[in-house]
């Protein structure tokens, strides 16, 4: 492992990036994770990078991209009596009611680490309904196929579980941004493998590379990147190959398969984007919070003047949102970047004060 | 929410594994993969979700040597 964070091994990339990017002009590179962004800016590994490459933040950080409408059901599933769970700042999202403030009042939601935490509950408490407000993306998704398969009668699953490449592809489709190329997700990658980024490449004559979350990942991954582009490659390339194999993990794409059915679902920030999302197969119907407690997802307009949506869109950097660091802080969050540790706003905050 | 961190399996119960990750032992869950004790794996919430691969860590390290060409540096 230490080689991925040897400082000797980051002078020898960056060097190599400097020599590749010199004639290529300017170059924007697009993530779409939450850990990625942490670690590229906990490192400072854009200011390591010549002025003609920029690094942006795209929709990769599960917690903000959930809708209003999607923290309501889950708010409407407690009113209904239910114990509802879900994963850490999901819980301090601002929303038309958030779910701290719905604890506040008095329902009960709680804080969980993994959903198996949740089934816990249901052993433990069979005479109430458990439900899991299961957010996250393709990483996180065989988790909750694997509970849909194996827990006791009163558990349920609320789904906002999405995937990314569609998104990635609508990024691309908007003309909005003009993107040189992708840092794609590890452990989404870990899941899926390489082969469900190949169209956005073909589509759109991007290069991807799949990218592990040490420093010299990163770097290697930019490296990568840059000389696809100098060869005029549009490829899916894998530099993180001691967690993602070509295939995937077969056995959690299998179980995914088996419990949910890709639909329809708005992200925040984003329109409706087709097959993003997931929702339980009708055989699973007894399993599904939507169905057992006839909760429908509301479209609840955006807040106005928070910029998480553009954040998400990677059509602005966190600095350039006028609430950000003065109105909008980790401590008084206005909206879900500022919320989430994986939240572009929030790391900014944390490791970019100094340039406020 | 996608971060996950690697572990060595050291011990298998049916469907449950416990983790060692640098001295701190966890119950895992190992479902989604096929391991056996002394494997690695990379664990999310709760999870393992893949077997860390050592000799495609290492082919890797070879490409990262062949793309770099600074083995001195390694």
């Amino acid at each position: 492992m230490e080689l991925y964070k040897d400082r000797n091994a980051s002078d020898a990339i960056i060097r190599k990036i400097f020599e590749f990017s010199k004639d290529l002009g300017e170059i924007k590179l697009c993530h779409v994770c939450g850990t990625h962004e942490h670690v590229i800016t906990h490192y400072g590994i854009r200011a390591m990078l010549p002025e003609n490459v920029q690094v942006v933040s795209g929709p990769g950080c599960p917690v903000c991209v959930t809708t209003q409408g999607e923290i309501e059901a889950a708010v409407k599933v407690a009113e209904k009596g239910a114990i509802v769970t879900t994963y850490g700042d999901m819980i301090r999202v601002p929303s038309k009611r958030s779910l701290s403030d719905a604890k506040a009042s008095g329902l009960d939601i709680r804080l969980v680490y993994s959903i198996n935490d949740s089934i816990n509950l249901a052993i433990s408490n069979p005479n109430k309904k458990i439900v899991h407000f299961a957010i996250g993306f393709e990483t996180t998704c065989p988790t909750t196929a694997v509970a849909v398969l194996n827990s006791p009668d009163n558990f349920y699953v609320l789904s906002a579980h999405r995937v990314v490449p569609p998104a990635m592809d609508l990024l691309l489709s908007s003309g909005k941004i003009n993107l040189s190329g992708f840092i794609d997700p590890g452990h989404v990658s870990t899941i899926i493998g390489t082969k469900p980024y190949g169209h956005i490449s073909k589509k759109f004559h991007v290069p991807q590379v799949i990218c592990g979350f040490e420093p010299n990942d990163i770097l290697m991954g930019i490296y990568l990147l840059l000389k696809q582009i100098k060869e005029r490659r549009a490829e899916v390339e894998n530099e993180y190959v001691r967690g993602v194999r070509a295939e995937g993990n077969t056995k959690a794409q299998k179980l995914m398969e088996k419990v949910f059915e890709p639909c329809d679902i708005r992200w925040r920030g984003f329109p409706v984007i087709p097959g993003s999302g997931l929702s339980l197969k009708s055989e699973f119907s007894n399993k599904d919070a939507y169905k057992e407690f006839n909760i429908e997802i509301e479209d609840i307009p955006e807040e106005k003047g928070c910029s998480c949506p553009e954040v998400l869109r990677a059509e602005k950097i966190p600095r350039e949102c006028p609430l950000f660091g003065n109105i909008c802080t980790p401590q008084s969050p206005k909206g879900p970047c500022m919320v989430s540790r994986e939240g572009a706003c929030y790391i900014s905050f944390k490791y970019e004060k100094s340039f406020r | 929410m996608c971060l996950a961190v690697p572990g060595k399996v050291i011990e298998i119960k049916d469907s449950v594994g416990i983790v060692d990750f640098n001295g701190v032992k966890r119950e895992v869950r190992l479902e989604l993969v096929d391991v056996k004790v002394g494997d690695y794996v990379i664990v999310h919430t709760g999870f393992a979700i893949e077997k860390m691969d050592e000799k495609e860590a290492l082919e890797s390290l070879e490409i990262w040597k062949e793309l770099l060409k600074v083995q001195e540096d390694f």
